[in-house]
Protein backbone atom coordinates (compact mmCIF):
# COMPACT_ATOMS: atom_id res chain seq x y z
CA UNK A 1 0.00 0.00 0.00
CA UNK A 2 1.25 3.45 -0.83
CA UNK A 3 2.10 5.56 2.24
CA UNK A 4 1.08 8.79 0.50
CA UNK A 5 -2.50 7.64 0.26
CA UNK A 6 -4.68 10.59 -0.63
CA UNK A 7 -8.03 8.98 0.16
CA UNK A 8 -10.09 11.13 2.48
CA UNK A 9 -13.55 10.68 3.93
CA UNK A 10 -16.22 13.34 3.69
CA UNK A 11 -16.50 13.87 7.46
CA UNK A 12 -12.73 14.41 7.59
CA UNK A 13 -13.00 17.20 5.02
CA UNK A 14 -15.73 18.92 7.08
CA UNK A 15 -13.70 18.48 10.25
CA UNK A 16 -10.40 19.83 8.88
CA UNK A 17 -12.18 22.70 7.09
CA UNK A 18 -14.12 23.58 10.25
CA UNK A 19 -11.04 23.44 12.46
CA UNK A 20 -9.09 25.61 9.99
CA UNK A 21 -11.77 28.28 9.76
CA UNK A 22 -12.29 28.39 13.52
CA UNK A 23 -8.55 28.57 14.28
CA UNK A 24 -7.79 31.22 11.67
CA UNK A 25 -10.86 33.19 12.73
CA UNK A 26 -9.69 33.22 16.34
CA UNK A 27 -6.18 34.32 15.43
CA UNK A 28 -7.33 37.00 12.96
CA UNK A 29 -10.54 38.49 14.41
CA UNK A 30 -8.84 41.09 16.64
CA UNK A 31 -7.21 42.89 13.69
CA UNK A 32 -10.32 43.99 11.74
CA UNK A 33 -12.31 44.86 14.88
CA UNK A 34 -9.60 46.55 16.93
CA UNK A 35 -9.81 49.91 15.16
CA UNK A 36 -13.47 50.32 16.10
CA UNK A 37 -13.11 50.42 19.85
CA UNK A 38 -10.54 50.96 22.56
CA UNK A 39 -9.74 48.04 24.85
CA UNK A 40 -10.21 48.85 28.53
CA UNK A 41 -6.90 49.48 30.32
CA UNK A 42 -7.45 46.51 32.61
CA UNK A 43 -7.91 44.17 29.63
CA UNK A 44 -4.62 45.33 28.12
CA UNK A 45 -2.88 44.86 31.46
CA UNK A 46 -4.31 41.35 31.70
CA UNK A 47 -2.93 40.39 28.29
CA UNK A 48 0.65 40.37 29.60
CA UNK A 49 -0.29 37.42 31.83
CA UNK A 50 -1.86 35.39 29.02
CA UNK A 51 1.08 33.46 27.54
CA UNK A 52 2.57 32.08 30.80
CA UNK A 53 -0.85 31.44 32.35
CA UNK A 54 -2.27 29.54 29.36
CA UNK A 55 0.87 27.50 28.85
CA UNK A 56 0.98 26.62 32.56
CA UNK A 57 -2.63 25.44 32.35
CA UNK A 58 -1.56 23.10 29.54
CA UNK A 59 1.68 21.96 31.23
CA UNK A 60 0.38 21.07 34.72
CA UNK A 61 -2.32 18.54 33.72
CA UNK A 62 -0.01 17.04 31.05
CA UNK A 63 2.65 16.45 33.71
CA UNK A 64 0.61 15.56 36.79
CA UNK A 65 -2.16 13.63 35.01
CA UNK A 66 -0.31 11.91 32.15
CA UNK A 67 -3.09 9.38 31.63
CA UNK A 68 -5.65 12.17 31.50
CA UNK A 69 -7.80 11.18 34.46
CA UNK A 70 -5.81 10.42 37.66
CA UNK A 71 -3.44 12.72 39.57
CA UNK A 72 -0.01 11.04 39.66
CA UNK A 73 2.34 12.77 42.13
CA UNK A 74 4.59 9.73 42.56
CA UNK A 75 8.29 10.03 41.77
CA UNK A 76 7.83 7.09 39.43
CA UNK A 77 5.96 9.44 37.08
CA UNK A 78 8.51 10.20 34.34
CA UNK A 79 6.58 13.31 33.24
CA UNK A 80 6.94 14.74 36.75
CA UNK A 81 10.67 13.93 36.90
CA UNK A 82 11.21 15.45 33.43
CA UNK A 83 9.26 18.59 34.37
CA UNK A 84 11.28 19.03 37.59
CA UNK A 85 14.46 18.71 35.52
CA UNK A 86 13.12 21.32 33.07
CA UNK A 87 12.33 23.75 35.91
CA UNK A 88 15.78 23.33 37.50
CA UNK A 89 17.74 23.67 34.24
CA UNK A 90 15.51 26.51 33.00
CA UNK A 91 15.73 28.39 36.29
CA UNK A 92 19.51 28.03 36.55
CA UNK A 93 20.58 28.69 32.97
CA UNK A 94 17.65 30.56 31.39
CA UNK A 95 18.49 28.75 28.16
CA UNK A 96 15.54 27.36 26.22
CA UNK A 97 17.42 24.86 24.07
CA UNK A 98 19.32 23.46 27.06
CA UNK A 99 16.08 23.20 29.04
CA UNK A 100 14.32 21.20 26.32
CA UNK A 101 17.24 18.90 25.49
CA UNK A 102 18.19 18.10 29.11
CA UNK A 103 14.63 17.54 30.31
CA UNK A 104 13.81 15.33 27.29
CA UNK A 105 16.95 13.29 28.01
CA UNK A 106 16.02 12.98 31.71
CA UNK A 107 12.46 12.01 30.79
CA UNK A 108 13.45 9.38 28.21
CA UNK A 109 16.26 8.03 30.41
CA UNK A 110 13.99 7.76 33.41
CA UNK A 111 11.24 6.14 31.39
CA UNK A 112 13.75 3.65 30.01
CA UNK A 113 15.12 2.77 33.48
CA UNK A 114 11.59 2.49 34.81
CA UNK A 115 10.61 0.18 31.95
CA UNK A 116 13.66 -1.99 32.70
CA UNK A 117 12.99 -2.19 36.43
CA UNK B 1 36.91 48.47 -1.31
CA UNK B 2 33.78 47.37 0.47
CA UNK B 3 32.88 44.45 -1.77
CA UNK B 4 33.19 42.16 1.24
CA UNK B 5 30.60 44.09 3.17
CA UNK B 6 28.14 44.18 0.31
CA UNK B 7 28.17 40.38 0.27
CA UNK B 8 26.65 40.29 3.74
CA UNK B 9 23.00 41.10 4.24
CA UNK B 10 22.61 44.43 5.96
CA UNK B 11 21.68 44.28 9.60
CA UNK B 12 18.37 46.01 9.12
CA UNK B 13 17.38 44.43 5.82
CA UNK B 14 14.14 42.40 5.65
CA UNK B 15 16.28 39.42 4.71
CA UNK B 16 18.44 39.69 7.82
CA UNK B 17 15.39 40.08 10.08
CA UNK B 18 13.74 37.04 8.47
CA UNK B 19 16.73 34.84 9.25
CA UNK B 20 17.12 36.32 12.71
CA UNK B 21 13.50 35.39 13.44
CA UNK B 22 14.04 31.86 12.17
CA UNK B 23 17.28 31.55 14.18
CA UNK B 24 15.67 32.73 17.43
CA UNK B 25 12.90 30.16 16.92
CA UNK B 26 15.38 27.28 16.67
CA UNK B 27 15.17 26.17 20.35
CA UNK B 28 11.39 25.92 20.00
CA UNK B 29 11.80 23.92 16.79
CA UNK B 30 13.79 21.35 18.75
CA UNK B 31 10.78 20.92 21.03
CA UNK B 32 8.32 20.88 18.13
CA UNK B 33 10.13 18.08 16.26
CA UNK B 34 9.14 15.17 18.54
CA UNK B 35 5.75 16.84 19.08
CA UNK B 36 5.09 16.92 15.31
CA UNK B 37 6.40 13.42 14.71
CA UNK B 38 4.23 11.95 17.44
CA UNK B 39 1.22 13.77 15.99
CA UNK B 40 1.85 12.10 12.63
CA UNK B 41 2.29 8.66 14.16
CA UNK B 42 -0.88 9.01 16.25
CA UNK B 43 -2.96 10.03 13.22
CA UNK B 44 -3.35 6.51 11.89
CA UNK B 45 -3.78 5.07 15.42
CA UNK B 46 -6.73 7.41 15.95
CA UNK B 47 -8.27 6.23 12.67
CA UNK B 48 -7.62 9.30 10.51
CA UNK B 49 -6.52 9.09 6.89
CA UNK B 50 -3.08 10.27 5.76
CA UNK B 51 -4.68 13.20 3.91
CA UNK B 52 -6.73 14.37 6.89
CA UNK B 53 -3.78 14.16 9.31
CA UNK B 54 -1.47 16.08 6.99
CA UNK B 55 -4.29 18.44 6.00
CA UNK B 56 -4.68 19.41 9.64
CA UNK B 57 -1.01 20.39 9.91
CA UNK B 58 -1.24 22.31 6.60
CA UNK B 59 -4.48 24.20 7.23
CA UNK B 60 -5.08 24.27 10.99
CA UNK B 61 -1.48 24.58 12.23
CA UNK B 62 -2.26 24.48 15.96
CA UNK B 63 -0.46 21.66 17.76
CA UNK B 64 -2.39 21.35 21.03
CA UNK B 65 -5.80 21.35 19.33
CA UNK B 66 -4.61 18.85 16.71
CA UNK B 67 -3.73 16.44 19.54
CA UNK B 68 -7.07 17.01 21.22
CA UNK B 69 -8.78 16.33 17.89
CA UNK B 70 -7.01 12.97 17.57
CA UNK B 71 -8.20 11.88 21.00
CA UNK B 72 -11.76 12.90 20.11
CA UNK B 73 -11.66 11.10 16.74
CA UNK B 74 -10.38 7.99 18.51
CA UNK B 75 -13.35 8.25 20.91
CA UNK B 76 -15.74 8.44 17.96
CA UNK B 77 -16.80 12.08 18.47
CA UNK B 78 -18.91 13.74 15.77
CA UNK B 79 -17.08 16.35 13.67
CA UNK B 80 -19.17 19.41 14.72
CA UNK B 81 -18.25 18.68 18.35
CA UNK B 82 -14.57 18.44 17.36
CA UNK B 83 -14.76 21.83 15.62
CA UNK B 84 -16.37 23.33 18.72
CA UNK B 85 -13.66 21.86 20.96
CA UNK B 86 -10.99 23.28 18.64
CA UNK B 87 -12.62 26.67 19.14
CA UNK B 88 -12.36 26.35 22.92
CA UNK B 89 -8.82 24.96 22.98
CA UNK B 90 -7.55 27.68 20.61
CA UNK B 91 -9.46 30.56 22.16
CA UNK B 92 -6.23 31.67 23.85
CA UNK B 93 -4.93 32.67 20.43
CA UNK B 94 -7.50 35.46 20.34
CA UNK B 95 -5.58 37.02 23.19
CA UNK B 96 -2.35 36.59 21.22
CA UNK B 97 -4.05 38.45 18.35
CA UNK B 98 -5.17 41.20 20.72
CA UNK B 99 -1.59 41.54 21.97
CA UNK B 100 -0.30 41.93 18.41
CA UNK B 101 -2.85 44.58 17.33
CA UNK B 102 -0.62 47.59 18.11
CA UNK B 103 2.42 45.93 16.53
CA UNK B 104 0.66 45.00 13.27
CA UNK B 105 -1.19 48.32 13.06
CA UNK B 106 0.68 49.74 10.06
CA UNK B 107 0.87 46.49 8.09
CA UNK B 108 -1.08 45.71 4.92
CA UNK B 109 -4.19 43.54 5.52
CA UNK B 110 -2.55 40.67 3.66
CA UNK B 111 0.41 40.78 6.07
CA UNK B 112 -2.02 40.70 8.98
CA UNK B 113 -3.73 37.62 7.55
CA UNK B 114 -0.50 35.75 6.92
CA UNK B 115 1.03 36.59 10.30
CA UNK B 116 -2.18 35.81 12.19
CA UNK B 117 -2.40 32.41 10.48
CA UNK B 118 0.98 31.66 12.06
CA UNK B 119 0.25 32.91 15.58
CA UNK B 120 1.18 29.66 17.32
CA UNK B 121 2.29 29.60 20.96
CA UNK B 122 5.90 29.38 19.82
CA UNK B 123 5.98 32.11 17.17
CA UNK B 124 3.90 34.38 19.38
CA UNK B 125 6.38 33.96 22.24
CA UNK B 126 9.39 34.70 20.01
CA UNK B 127 7.82 37.56 18.02
CA UNK B 128 6.23 39.40 20.93
CA UNK B 129 9.60 39.50 22.71
CA UNK B 130 11.10 41.15 19.62
CA UNK B 131 8.24 43.64 19.20
CA UNK B 132 8.47 44.66 22.85
CA UNK B 133 12.12 45.66 22.58
CA UNK B 134 12.05 49.42 22.60
CA UNK B 135 14.15 49.95 19.47
CA UNK B 136 12.53 51.40 16.38
CA UNK B 137 14.24 48.97 14.01
CA UNK B 138 12.20 48.45 10.83
CA UNK B 139 11.13 45.11 9.41
CA UNK B 140 10.15 43.44 12.66
CA UNK B 141 7.32 41.86 10.63
CA UNK B 142 9.94 39.98 8.62
CA UNK B 143 11.39 38.70 11.90
CA UNK B 144 7.89 37.45 12.80
CA UNK B 145 7.49 35.92 9.31
CA UNK B 146 10.84 34.13 9.57
CA UNK B 147 9.80 32.54 12.84
CA UNK B 148 6.44 31.52 11.40
CA UNK B 149 7.76 30.04 8.13
CA UNK B 150 10.39 28.00 10.00
CA UNK B 151 7.78 26.65 12.46
CA UNK B 152 5.32 25.88 9.64
CA UNK B 153 7.81 24.07 7.40
CA UNK B 154 9.11 22.06 10.35
CA UNK B 155 5.64 21.19 11.62
CA UNK B 156 4.52 19.81 8.27
CA UNK B 157 7.78 17.98 7.63
CA UNK B 158 7.57 16.34 11.08
CA UNK B 159 3.95 15.37 10.47
CA UNK B 160 4.97 13.59 7.25
CA UNK B 161 7.90 11.89 9.03
CA UNK B 162 5.52 10.79 11.78
CA UNK B 163 2.94 9.46 9.32
CA UNK B 164 5.63 7.47 7.55
CA UNK B 165 7.24 6.27 10.79
CA UNK B 166 3.85 5.29 12.20
CA UNK B 167 3.38 2.83 9.35
CA UNK B 168 6.95 1.54 9.65
CA UNK B 169 7.19 1.29 13.49
CA UNK B 170 3.66 0.92 14.88
CA UNK B 171 4.95 1.04 18.51
CA UNK B 172 6.45 4.55 18.21
CA UNK B 173 3.38 6.26 19.67
CA UNK B 174 4.13 4.63 23.04
CA UNK B 175 7.67 6.01 23.39
CA UNK B 176 6.43 9.01 25.36
CA UNK B 177 7.69 11.62 22.92
CA UNK B 178 4.66 13.67 23.92
CA UNK B 179 6.73 15.02 26.84
CA UNK B 180 8.25 17.40 24.26
CA UNK B 181 5.25 19.72 24.56
CA UNK B 182 5.37 20.35 28.34
CA UNK B 183 9.20 20.53 28.15
CA UNK B 184 9.01 23.28 25.51
CA UNK B 185 6.28 25.18 27.31
CA UNK B 186 8.16 25.10 30.65
CA UNK B 187 11.13 26.61 28.83
CA UNK B 188 8.90 29.40 27.48
CA UNK B 189 7.20 30.14 30.83
CA UNK B 190 10.30 30.42 33.06
CA UNK B 191 11.60 33.77 31.71
CA UNK B 192 8.20 35.34 32.48
CA UNK B 193 8.50 34.55 36.20
CA UNK B 194 10.13 37.80 37.31
CA UNK B 195 7.46 39.43 39.49
CA UNK B 196 5.28 38.35 42.40
CA UNK B 197 1.98 38.94 40.52
CA UNK B 198 3.30 36.77 37.69
CA UNK B 199 4.20 33.96 40.10
CA UNK B 200 0.78 34.23 41.75
CA UNK B 201 -1.05 34.09 38.41
CA UNK B 202 0.93 31.09 37.16
CA UNK B 203 0.53 29.13 40.43
CA UNK B 204 -3.21 29.85 40.36
CA UNK B 205 -3.52 28.72 36.75
CA UNK B 206 -1.65 25.49 37.49
CA UNK B 207 -3.77 24.69 40.53
CA UNK B 208 -7.08 25.49 38.84
CA UNK B 209 -6.10 23.50 35.74
CA UNK B 210 -5.97 20.38 37.95
CA UNK B 211 -9.11 21.20 39.94
CA UNK B 212 -11.08 21.96 36.75
CA UNK B 213 -9.64 19.11 34.70
CA UNK B 214 -12.90 17.17 35.02
CA UNK B 215 -14.86 19.79 33.09
CA UNK B 216 -16.07 18.66 29.67
CA UNK B 217 -14.64 19.75 26.32
CA UNK B 218 -11.28 20.93 27.74
CA UNK B 219 -13.06 23.91 29.32
CA UNK B 220 -10.74 23.58 32.34
CA UNK B 221 -8.04 25.30 30.29
CA UNK B 222 -10.10 28.47 29.83
CA UNK B 223 -11.28 28.47 33.45
CA UNK B 224 -7.67 28.15 34.66
CA UNK B 225 -6.52 30.92 32.31
CA UNK B 226 -9.20 33.36 33.45
CA UNK B 227 -8.49 32.56 37.13
CA UNK B 228 -4.74 33.04 36.61
CA UNK B 229 -5.06 36.38 34.83
CA UNK B 230 -7.54 37.64 37.44
CA UNK B 231 -5.25 36.74 40.35
CA UNK B 232 -2.31 38.37 38.55
CA UNK B 233 -4.22 41.61 38.08
CA UNK B 234 -5.47 41.65 41.68
CA UNK B 235 -1.93 41.10 43.02
CA UNK B 236 -0.58 43.81 40.74
CA UNK B 237 -3.19 46.20 42.11
CA UNK B 238 -2.32 45.24 45.73
CA UNK B 239 1.45 45.65 45.30
CA UNK B 240 0.97 48.89 43.40
CA UNK B 241 -1.20 50.42 46.12
CA UNK B 242 1.27 49.31 48.80
CA UNK B 243 4.10 51.04 46.98
CA UNK B 244 2.08 54.24 46.65
CA UNK B 245 1.39 54.30 50.37
CA UNK B 246 5.02 53.67 51.33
Amino acid sequence: MNIFDMDIQLYEIYMVAGMSLVTFGIRYIMFPISGRFQFPKLFEQGLSYVPPVVLTAIIVPAVLMPTGDILNLKLSNPYLIGAIAACIVGGLFKNLLLTIVVSMAVFLGFQWIFAMG
Amino acid sequence: MNTNQSMLPEKNSPFFQFFKGAKDTFPLIVGAIPFGIIFGTLGATAGLSFAATLGMSIFVFAGASQFVCLSLVAAGTAWPMIVLTTFVVNLRHMLYGATMVPFYKKLHPLWKMVLSFGLTDETFAVAVTRYMQKDDAPYKEYYNLGSMVFMYANWNLCTIIGLTAGKTFPGISEWGLDFAMPATFIGIVIPYLVSRPMWASVITAGTVSILASGLPHKLGLMVAAVAGVTVGLVCEKLFFTQKEQA
